[in-house]
Protein backbone atom coordinates (compact mmCIF):
# COMPACT_ATOMS: atom_id res chain seq x y z
CA UNK A 1 0.00 0.00 0.00
CA UNK A 2 1.45 3.33 -1.03
CA UNK A 3 -0.47 5.48 1.45
CA UNK A 4 1.06 6.03 4.87
CA UNK A 5 -1.23 6.49 7.84
CA UNK A 6 0.04 8.48 10.77
CA UNK A 7 -0.49 6.53 13.98
CA UNK A 8 -2.85 8.35 16.35
CA UNK A 9 -1.99 9.07 19.95
CA UNK A 10 -2.68 6.04 22.15
CA UNK A 11 -4.68 7.65 24.92
CA UNK A 12 -7.26 9.04 22.52
CA UNK A 13 -7.85 5.56 21.19
CA UNK A 14 -8.31 3.78 24.49
CA UNK A 15 -12.05 3.42 24.01
CA UNK A 16 -11.66 2.13 20.49
CA UNK A 17 -9.62 -0.86 21.67
CA UNK A 18 -7.27 -0.30 18.77
CA UNK A 19 -4.71 -3.06 18.62
CA UNK A 20 -1.14 -2.15 17.83
CA UNK A 21 -1.00 -3.91 14.47
CA UNK A 22 -3.75 -1.74 13.01
CA UNK A 23 -3.21 1.82 11.90
CA UNK A 24 -6.71 3.17 12.49
CA UNK A 25 -9.92 1.90 14.14
CA UNK A 26 -11.60 1.96 10.73
CA UNK A 27 -8.99 -0.37 9.34
CA UNK A 28 -9.42 -2.66 12.34
CA UNK A 29 -13.17 -2.74 11.71
CA UNK A 30 -12.63 -3.52 8.03
CA UNK A 31 -10.27 -6.34 8.92
CA UNK A 32 -12.74 -7.78 11.41
CA UNK A 33 -15.54 -7.58 8.86
CA UNK A 34 -13.46 -9.31 6.21
CA UNK A 35 -12.47 -12.02 8.65
CA UNK A 36 -16.06 -12.63 9.69
CA UNK A 37 -17.21 -12.82 6.08
CA UNK A 38 -14.44 -15.30 5.32
CA UNK A 39 -15.84 -17.53 8.05
CA UNK A 40 -19.36 -17.02 6.73
CA UNK A 41 -18.45 -18.12 3.22
CA UNK A 42 -17.00 -21.32 4.69
CA UNK A 43 -20.38 -21.78 6.34
CA UNK A 44 -22.05 -21.15 2.98
CA UNK A 45 -20.12 -24.05 1.55
CA UNK A 46 -20.83 -26.15 4.63
CA UNK A 47 -24.57 -25.79 4.23
CA UNK A 48 -24.14 -25.66 0.47
CA UNK A 49 -22.95 -29.25 0.45
CA UNK A 50 -26.20 -30.35 2.04
CA UNK A 51 -28.20 -28.16 -0.32
CA UNK A 52 -26.35 -29.71 -3.25
CA UNK A 53 -27.22 -33.23 -2.11
CA UNK A 54 -30.82 -32.09 -1.62
CA UNK A 55 -30.84 -30.75 -5.17
CA UNK A 56 -29.49 -33.97 -6.63
CA UNK A 57 -31.98 -36.23 -4.84
CA UNK A 58 -34.90 -33.93 -5.48
CA UNK A 59 -34.00 -34.03 -9.16
CA UNK A 60 -33.90 -37.80 -9.10
CA UNK A 61 -36.99 -38.48 -7.01
CA UNK A 62 -39.26 -35.49 -7.51
CA UNK A 63 -42.52 -37.38 -6.99
CA UNK A 64 -41.44 -38.86 -3.70
CA UNK A 65 -40.19 -35.49 -2.53
CA UNK A 66 -43.37 -33.74 -3.60
CA UNK A 67 -45.46 -36.25 -1.67
CA UNK A 68 -43.69 -35.34 1.56
CA UNK A 69 -45.09 -31.81 1.50
CA UNK A 70 -48.21 -33.01 3.25
CA UNK A 71 -46.24 -33.93 6.32
CA UNK A 72 -44.55 -30.58 6.59
CA UNK A 73 -46.42 -28.06 8.69
CA UNK A 74 -46.34 -24.96 6.52
CA UNK A 75 -47.98 -22.83 9.21
CA UNK A 76 -45.27 -23.61 11.74
CA UNK A 77 -42.55 -23.31 9.13
CA UNK A 78 -43.86 -20.01 7.86
CA UNK A 79 -44.21 -18.71 11.40
CA UNK A 80 -40.65 -19.72 12.10
CA UNK A 81 -39.52 -17.83 9.02
CA UNK A 82 -41.32 -14.71 10.21
CA UNK A 83 -39.86 -15.19 13.70
CA UNK A 84 -36.33 -15.30 12.33
CA UNK A 85 -36.88 -12.28 10.12
CA UNK A 86 -38.09 -10.37 13.18
CA UNK A 87 -35.04 -11.54 15.09
CA UNK A 88 -32.83 -10.19 12.31
CA UNK A 89 -34.61 -6.87 12.61
CA UNK A 90 -34.10 -6.69 16.36
CA UNK A 91 -30.45 -7.69 15.87
CA UNK A 92 -29.91 -4.81 13.46
CA UNK A 93 -31.57 -2.47 15.93
CA UNK A 94 -29.36 -3.82 18.72
CA UNK A 95 -26.19 -3.13 16.72
CA UNK A 96 -27.46 0.34 15.88
CA UNK A 97 -28.22 1.01 19.55
CA UNK A 98 -24.66 -0.02 20.43
CA UNK A 99 -23.33 2.30 17.75
CA UNK A 100 -25.28 5.12 19.36
CA UNK A 101 -23.94 4.18 22.81
CA UNK A 102 -27.51 3.48 23.96
CA UNK A 103 -26.96 0.72 26.50
CA UNK A 104 -30.57 0.31 27.52
CA UNK A 105 -31.80 -0.18 23.95
CA UNK A 106 -28.89 -2.49 23.16
CA UNK A 107 -29.87 -4.73 26.06
CA UNK A 108 -33.55 -4.56 25.11
CA UNK A 109 -33.01 -5.52 21.49
CA UNK A 110 -30.50 -8.23 22.36
CA UNK A 111 -33.02 -9.80 24.73
CA UNK A 112 -35.75 -9.52 22.09
CA UNK A 113 -33.49 -11.24 19.55
CA UNK A 114 -32.86 -14.04 22.01
CA UNK A 115 -36.57 -14.40 22.69
CA UNK A 116 -37.25 -14.71 18.96
CA UNK A 117 -34.42 -17.22 18.61
CA UNK A 118 -35.72 -19.32 21.48
CA UNK A 119 -39.24 -19.17 20.05
CA UNK A 120 -37.87 -20.54 16.81
CA UNK A 121 -36.21 -23.44 18.63
CA UNK A 122 -39.36 -24.20 20.64
CA UNK A 123 -41.49 -24.34 17.49
CA UNK A 124 -38.84 -26.56 15.90
CA UNK A 125 -39.04 -28.81 18.93
CA UNK A 126 -42.78 -29.21 18.44
CA UNK A 127 -42.25 -30.06 14.79
CA UNK A 128 -39.59 -32.64 15.60
CA UNK A 129 -41.85 -34.20 18.19
CA UNK A 130 -44.72 -34.50 15.74
CA UNK A 131 -42.39 -36.08 13.19
CA UNK A 132 -41.29 -38.58 15.79
CA UNK A 133 -44.87 -39.45 16.64
CA UNK A 134 -45.76 -39.91 12.98
CA UNK A 135 -42.87 -42.34 12.41
CA UNK A 136 -41.09 -40.02 10.05
CA UNK A 137 -37.65 -40.12 11.64
CA UNK A 138 -35.30 -42.15 9.41
CA UNK A 139 -33.64 -44.99 11.21
CA UNK A 140 -36.13 -44.98 14.08
CA UNK A 141 -39.12 -47.01 13.02
CA UNK A 142 -39.58 -44.99 9.83
CA UNK A 143 -42.83 -45.82 8.13
CA UNK A 144 -44.23 -43.82 5.24
CA UNK A 145 -47.91 -43.86 4.32
CA UNK A 146 -47.23 -44.25 0.60
CA UNK A 147 -45.28 -47.50 0.25
CA UNK A 148 -44.09 -46.79 -3.27
CA UNK A 149 -42.18 -43.77 -2.00
CA UNK A 150 -40.99 -45.31 1.25
CA UNK A 151 -37.33 -45.47 0.32
CA UNK A 152 -37.05 -42.13 -1.43
CA UNK A 153 -39.11 -40.15 1.03
CA UNK A 154 -36.76 -41.38 3.68
CA UNK A 155 -33.98 -39.55 1.89
CA UNK A 156 -35.91 -36.33 2.12
CA UNK A 157 -36.59 -36.79 5.81
CA UNK A 158 -32.97 -37.60 6.43
CA UNK A 159 -32.02 -34.37 4.67
CA UNK A 160 -34.74 -32.52 6.57
CA UNK A 161 -33.41 -33.58 9.96
CA UNK A 162 -29.81 -33.13 8.92
CA UNK A 163 -30.26 -29.61 7.56
CA UNK A 164 -32.69 -28.25 10.12
CA UNK A 165 -30.70 -29.97 12.86
CA UNK A 166 -27.49 -28.31 11.74
CA UNK A 167 -29.35 -25.04 11.47
CA UNK A 168 -30.78 -25.43 14.97
CA UNK A 169 -27.27 -26.16 16.27
CA UNK A 170 -26.11 -22.92 14.72
CA UNK A 171 -29.05 -21.14 16.35
CA UNK A 172 -28.04 -22.50 19.75
CA UNK A 173 -24.48 -21.34 19.23
CA UNK A 174 -25.89 -17.97 18.18
CA UNK A 175 -27.91 -17.76 21.39
CA UNK A 176 -24.73 -18.44 23.35
CA UNK A 177 -22.96 -15.65 21.46
CA UNK A 178 -25.84 -13.29 22.16
CA UNK A 179 -25.58 -14.13 25.86
CA UNK A 180 -21.92 -13.14 25.67
CA UNK A 181 -22.96 -9.85 24.07
CA UNK A 182 -25.51 -9.27 26.83
CA UNK A 183 -22.86 -9.78 29.47
CA UNK A 184 -20.47 -7.44 27.70
CA UNK A 185 -23.18 -4.83 27.29
CA UNK A 186 -23.92 -4.96 30.99
CA UNK A 187 -20.23 -4.27 31.59
CA UNK A 188 -20.49 -1.13 29.46
CA UNK A 189 -17.97 -2.44 26.96
CA UNK A 190 -19.74 -1.22 23.82
CA UNK A 191 -20.07 2.35 22.68
CA UNK A 192 -19.90 4.45 19.56
CA UNK A 193 -16.14 4.01 19.50
CA UNK A 194 -16.16 0.22 19.91
CA UNK A 195 -18.94 -2.10 18.85
CA UNK A 196 -17.13 -4.63 16.66
CA UNK A 197 -18.29 -7.82 18.47
CA UNK A 198 -21.90 -6.63 18.19
CA UNK A 199 -21.59 -6.18 14.47
CA UNK A 200 -19.71 -9.43 13.88
CA UNK A 201 -22.13 -11.57 15.87
CA UNK A 202 -24.89 -9.69 14.07
CA UNK A 203 -23.40 -10.92 10.80
CA UNK A 204 -23.44 -14.48 12.11
CA UNK A 205 -27.05 -14.15 13.21
CA UNK A 206 -28.17 -12.78 9.84
CA UNK A 207 -26.36 -15.60 8.12
CA UNK A 208 -28.26 -18.20 10.14
CA UNK A 209 -31.44 -16.36 9.12
CA UNK A 210 -30.42 -16.54 5.44
CA UNK A 211 -29.88 -20.30 5.70
CA UNK A 212 -33.41 -20.70 7.04
CA UNK A 213 -34.77 -18.43 4.27
CA UNK A 214 -33.52 -21.03 1.81
CA UNK A 215 -34.43 -24.05 3.93
CA UNK A 216 -38.07 -23.06 4.29
CA UNK A 217 -39.19 -23.08 0.64
CA UNK A 218 -37.03 -26.04 -0.29
CA UNK A 219 -38.12 -28.34 2.52
CA UNK A 220 -41.65 -27.21 3.26
CA UNK A 221 -43.07 -26.00 -0.02
CA UNK A 222 -41.93 -28.63 -2.47
CA UNK A 223 -44.89 -29.91 -4.41
CA UNK A 224 -47.96 -27.98 -5.36
CA UNK A 225 -50.32 -28.61 -2.56
CA UNK A 226 -53.91 -29.58 -2.87
CA UNK B 1 -38.17 -1.30 8.98
CA UNK B 2 -39.08 -1.15 5.34
CA UNK B 3 -36.69 -4.00 4.70
CA UNK B 4 -38.36 -6.04 7.42
CA UNK B 5 -41.78 -5.41 5.92
CA UNK B 6 -40.54 -6.42 2.47
CA UNK B 7 -39.07 -9.61 3.87
CA UNK B 8 -42.33 -10.52 5.62
CA UNK B 9 -44.29 -9.87 2.43
CA UNK B 10 -41.90 -12.00 0.39
CA UNK B 11 -42.34 -14.82 2.89
CA UNK B 12 -46.10 -14.61 2.49
CA UNK B 13 -45.67 -14.50 -1.27
CA UNK B 14 -43.46 -17.55 -1.42
CA UNK B 15 -45.92 -19.50 0.72
CA UNK B 16 -48.89 -18.40 -1.35
CA UNK B 17 -47.24 -19.15 -4.66
CA UNK B 18 -46.46 -22.69 -3.53
CA UNK B 19 -50.18 -23.40 -3.57
CA UNK B 20 -50.42 -22.44 -7.24
CA UNK B 21 -49.40 -25.07 -9.74
CA UNK B 22 -46.87 -23.62 -12.14
CA UNK B 23 -45.22 -26.93 -12.93
CA UNK B 24 -41.47 -26.70 -13.02
CA UNK B 25 -41.68 -22.93 -12.60
CA UNK B 26 -42.63 -23.44 -8.97
CA UNK B 27 -39.07 -24.14 -7.89
CA UNK B 28 -37.73 -21.29 -10.02
CA UNK B 29 -40.11 -18.78 -8.45
CA UNK B 30 -39.46 -20.12 -4.95
CA UNK B 31 -35.70 -19.89 -5.40
CA UNK B 32 -35.98 -16.45 -6.98
CA UNK B 33 -37.92 -15.16 -3.99
CA UNK B 34 -35.49 -16.83 -1.58
CA UNK B 35 -32.52 -15.27 -3.35
CA UNK B 36 -34.17 -11.84 -3.21
CA UNK B 37 -34.82 -12.20 0.51
CA UNK B 38 -31.27 -13.37 1.15
CA UNK B 39 -29.87 -10.51 -0.92
CA UNK B 40 -31.95 -8.01 1.02
CA UNK B 41 -30.68 -9.39 4.31
CA UNK B 42 -27.09 -9.47 3.11
CA UNK B 43 -27.06 -6.08 1.46
CA UNK B 44 -28.87 -4.08 4.09
CA UNK B 45 -29.14 -5.97 7.38
CA UNK B 46 -25.62 -7.31 7.17
CA UNK B 47 -24.27 -4.07 5.83
CA UNK B 48 -22.53 -5.41 2.76
CA UNK B 49 -23.36 -2.14 1.05
CA UNK B 50 -21.02 -0.39 3.48
CA UNK B 51 -18.14 -2.83 3.26
CA UNK B 52 -14.90 -2.47 1.34
CA UNK B 53 -14.62 -3.75 -2.22
CA UNK B 54 -12.40 -6.54 -0.97
CA UNK B 55 -15.10 -7.81 1.37
CA UNK B 56 -17.69 -7.63 -1.40
CA UNK B 57 -15.30 -9.67 -3.55
CA UNK B 58 -15.06 -12.31 -0.82
CA UNK B 59 -18.84 -12.57 -0.62
CA UNK B 60 -19.13 -12.98 -4.39
CA UNK B 61 -16.29 -15.50 -4.36
CA UNK B 62 -18.11 -17.61 -1.78
CA UNK B 63 -21.16 -17.69 -4.02
CA UNK B 64 -19.01 -18.58 -7.01
CA UNK B 65 -17.53 -21.58 -5.18
CA UNK B 66 -21.00 -22.66 -4.12
CA UNK B 67 -22.21 -22.56 -7.70
CA UNK B 68 -19.14 -24.52 -8.83
CA UNK B 69 -19.99 -27.24 -6.33
CA UNK B 70 -23.62 -27.42 -7.37
CA UNK B 71 -22.97 -27.25 -11.12
CA UNK B 72 -20.20 -29.84 -11.12
CA UNK B 73 -22.18 -32.19 -8.87
CA UNK B 74 -25.18 -31.90 -11.15
CA UNK B 75 -23.17 -32.49 -14.29
CA UNK B 76 -21.66 -35.56 -12.67
CA UNK B 77 -25.06 -37.05 -11.99
CA UNK B 78 -26.59 -36.13 -15.30
CA UNK B 79 -23.72 -37.63 -17.25
CA UNK B 80 -23.81 -40.95 -15.43
CA UNK B 81 -25.67 -42.62 -18.24
CA UNK B 82 -23.15 -41.61 -20.89
CA UNK B 83 -20.79 -44.34 -22.03
CA UNK B 84 -17.61 -44.23 -24.03
CA UNK B 85 -17.50 -44.04 -27.79
CA UNK B 86 -15.22 -46.93 -28.73
CA UNK B 87 -12.34 -45.85 -30.94
CA UNK B 88 -9.97 -48.25 -32.74
CA UNK B 89 -7.24 -47.32 -30.30
CA UNK B 90 -9.39 -47.46 -27.15
CA UNK B 91 -9.58 -50.55 -24.99
CA UNK B 92 -13.14 -50.03 -23.78
CA UNK B 93 -15.49 -52.77 -24.74
CA UNK B 94 -18.61 -50.62 -24.47
CA UNK B 95 -19.50 -48.85 -27.67
CA UNK B 96 -21.69 -45.94 -28.53
CA UNK B 97 -22.91 -42.97 -26.57
CA UNK B 98 -26.24 -43.84 -25.07
CA UNK B 99 -27.66 -40.39 -24.42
Amino acid sequence: MAETVTPVHEAALEHTRLRHHFATPAQQMDAATLGMWTFLITEVLFFGGMFASYAVYRNLYLDAFASTSEYMNVVLGGTNTAVLICSSLTMVLAVRAAQLSNRRHTTLFLILTMIFGTTFLVIKGFEYHSKWVEHLVPGFNFHYALPQYQQHAQILFFLYFMMTGMHALHMIVGLGLLTYLLVQTSRRVFSASYFAPMEMIGLYWHFVDIVWIFLFPLLYLIGHRR
Amino acid sequence: MLVWLTLICLTGLTTGVSYVDLGWMNIVVALFIAVSKASLVAWIFMGVRHTTSLTKLFVVAGLVWLSIMILVTFSDYSSRSWTYQAQPWSHNAAGGKSR
